[in-house]
């Protein structure tokens, strides 16, 4: 009896694995055959490289929200790497016990923080100060600056998390090795730690750069979603960062809900380059942590 | 810095390495007469650089206090007994006054069926992973083979952006085309539910792979079927673990948005009760999205932030007692 109870409970624990399969197989199904249609009618080509977005006119290009979210993730990883890291190794290397203490809980409460306080964060302190700041025409505050700033500090646990992580486990002998060299602690960080860490760093920016990819909510809120192709608004390119965009992940949430047809289609294609770009990401990180491992 | 010298491509970590420290000591060795200005240089530059260190770590804390700090205080203008009690008034465009009362009701009624979907087939999941799934590892056949599709399958899910989860709900459970459940509770349920299950499944792994493997010889010792053994030796010894990863993904329920807007509808009626699964809601994440951008009445966007970012910390506070029971009972062994 006993025997039969274990070989029936098997079946249903495997099954419950299988969940998983079966989820990551309804999504593809799911975002594929509505997508599917967009592709075939507008053309994978002219759909990845079309500036125009006017679903009443069937016009459906992305290009102007890839742009939007490749420039404020570039725009975060700017703004949140060096802090990031500096972060990790501070935690790693230098801070003393008590304040590790502190600042690790407080590193982890920023990537437990809800996406829309962030945003709602952005939208009053962030979006006015960045309006006030910069006085070029055209300059609402909402924009890739703001957005950055906010994308920049929801990566930074990931990052810091992830790259601490990696510093930790540099064998102590190495470290041990340079120190009695007479290299100072500093030299032996540059020198022996980060470059025996290097693949867990990368990979810790690369996955940084996937939750980056995204984040929606806190986006929208922050970002303005205008449709057209992000420009810089003056003279300096730089105040490109000052244009209002549109994320990919933003046009999805903000229209999915009302649109029909051909437009609704459109949005899972959209769906669909970006599930495409973030596992090109993901993918990517794993590949880097295995050949670390490997050499 | 950037001379690499020795070091190539083909040497092995430990060589490459090894490589630099010899370079180290070259470079400073001949300089013993100017010993001791080079080491002043090289602390200053050390001090320097721990400086830039030091200011990265307070950075974080800065960070994190002023967004919660500000919040909070914003908030705590107009959370009172009323404002948690009222629900908020009209549809969308009139939520401005009134409450958040109802966005509390949904928020729980949501954590609830997500938890009590995704933590059983979560934890089933693991520990198939972790007790099954070992002894057929590594050899050929379909088993085998199905198992690395699972631990491929876990990794995506765990990758995929929520909005892509909130699209694939929205066309398998909202729209017409599929289920045609529309804008409700089970729509949104089920499909956090998918959404935190890679959660569940990882942390509960950890939690079993690290129960001793002698715990599970001694009760096949006795006798007891393999089930037997996972169900009462080792579960209840990879409990706090997998409570960990369970209160982790309430969190994940409740400041999680895309999804929710997508799925849930955003109706400032709650449904009736607990098991009322076809009504739609708003939960409290949802509800500071829809103050701040269609109402912009930030004063009570901030209110339900301050409420929101409290249940998160008070959700980080039992995650750091549970772990730091389980350490202390690691520690005791």
């Amino acid at each position: 009896m006993r025997r039969i109870i274990d070989t029936g409970i098997r079946y249903v624990l495997f099954l419950s694995a299988l969940a998983s399969v079966f989820i990551v197989f309804l999504i593809l199904l799911f975002t594929l055959r509505e997508a599917l249609p967009a592709f075939r009618e507008i053309g994978v080509i002219p759909m990845l490289t079309g500036t125009v977005w006017r679903p009443q006119q069937d016009k459906l290009g992305i290009l102007s929200m890839v742009a939007g979210s490749v420039l404020v993730t570039l725009g975060s990883v700017a703004l949140g790497v060096p802090l990031a890291l500096g972060g990790a190794i501070f935690l790693a290397e230098v801070a003393p016990q008590v304040v590790r203490e502190v600042v690790r809980p407080a590193v982890e409460l920023l990537a437990g923080i809800p996406s829309v306080v962030y945003g709602l964060f952005g939208m009053v302190v962030l979006v006015p100060a960045i309006r006030n700041t910069f006085s070029v025409p055209g300059n609402s505050g909402f924009n890739l600056f703001s957005a950055s700033i906010v994308l920049a500090v929801m990566v930074l646990p990931t990052i810091t998390n992830i790259a601490e992580d990696a510093i930790r486990a540099v064998p102590s002998d190495f470290k041990q090795g340079s120190l009695a060299l007479g290299a100072t602690h500093w030299q032996t960080i540059v020198h022996v730690t980060l470059p025996a860490a290097r693949s867990g760093i990368i990979a810790a920016i690369i996955l940084g750069v996937g939750r980056a990819l995204g984040e929606t909510m806190a986006m929208i809120m922050v970002i303005g979603n205008s449709i057209r192709m992000p420009r810089p608004l003056g003279g300096n390119p730089l105040t490109l960062f000052l244009s209002q965009a549109r994320t990919l992940t933003g046009n999805i949430a903000v229209e999915i809900k009302y649109a029909t047809g051909l437009h609704e289609d459109a949005l899972f294609a959209t769906g669909v380059v970006l599930f495409v770009l973030i596992m090109v990401v993901n993918a990517s990180a794993r590949f880097v942590i295995q050949r670390g491992g490997a050499e | 810095m950037s001379n690499r010298g020795p070091v190539s491509k083909s040497m092995t970590r430990e060589d490459a390495t090894f490589a630099r420290l010899v370079q180290l000591a070259v470079s400073t060795e001949d300089e013993t007469p100017r010993e001791k200005v080079n080491l002043a240089r090289r602390r200053l530059i050390q001090k320097a650089a721990f400086g830039l260190l030091w200011l990265s770590g307070i950075a974080a804390v800065v960070i994190l206090l002023s967004v919660v700090g500000y919040v909070v205080v914003q908030g705590i203008q107009v959370l009172n007994l009323e404002f948690l009690t009222t629900p908020p008034a009209g549809g969308l465009a009139a939520s401005d006054v009134g409450g958040m009362s109802t966005t509390i009701i949904s928020t729980v009624y949501l954590v609830f069926w997500t938890i009590v979907i995704a933590a059983p087939l979560g934890v089933m999941a693991a520990i198939y992973l972790v007790e099954y799934a070992e002894e057929v590892e590594g050899g050929t056949g379909l088993i085998p083979a199905i198992v690395s599709v699972v631990r491929f399958a876990v990794e995506i899910l765990a990758g995929v952006p929520s909005i892509i989860y909130g699209l694939f709900g929205y066309a398998l459970f909202v729209s017409a085309v599929a289920l045609g459940w529309s804008f409700s509770l089970r729509s949104a349920a089920v499909t956090g539910a998918f959404l935190v299950l890679p959660v569940i499944i990882r942390a509960s792994e950890e939690a079993i792979k690290a129960v001793p493997r002698s715990y599970r010889q001694a009760s096949l010792a006795l006798g007891a079927t393999k089930w037997q053994t996972a169900w009462k030796v080792v579960l209840p010894a990879a409990a706090p673990g997998i409570i960990t990863g369970i209160v982790l993904s309430v969190g994940r329920v409740v400041s999680e948005t895309a999804v929710f807007f997508v799925t849930f509808g955003g109706t400032v009626r709650a449904p009736d009760t607990v098991f009322d699964l076809t009504s739609p809601g708003r939960s409290m994440a949802l509800h500071v999205y829809y103050l701040a951008m269609e109402t912009r009445a930030f004063d009570k966007a901030m209110g339900t932030g301050a409420v929101l970012i409290l249940t998160i910390i008070l959700i980080n506070l039992l995650i750091n007692v549970v772990t730091r029971r389980l350490t202390a009972k690691l520690k005791g062994r």
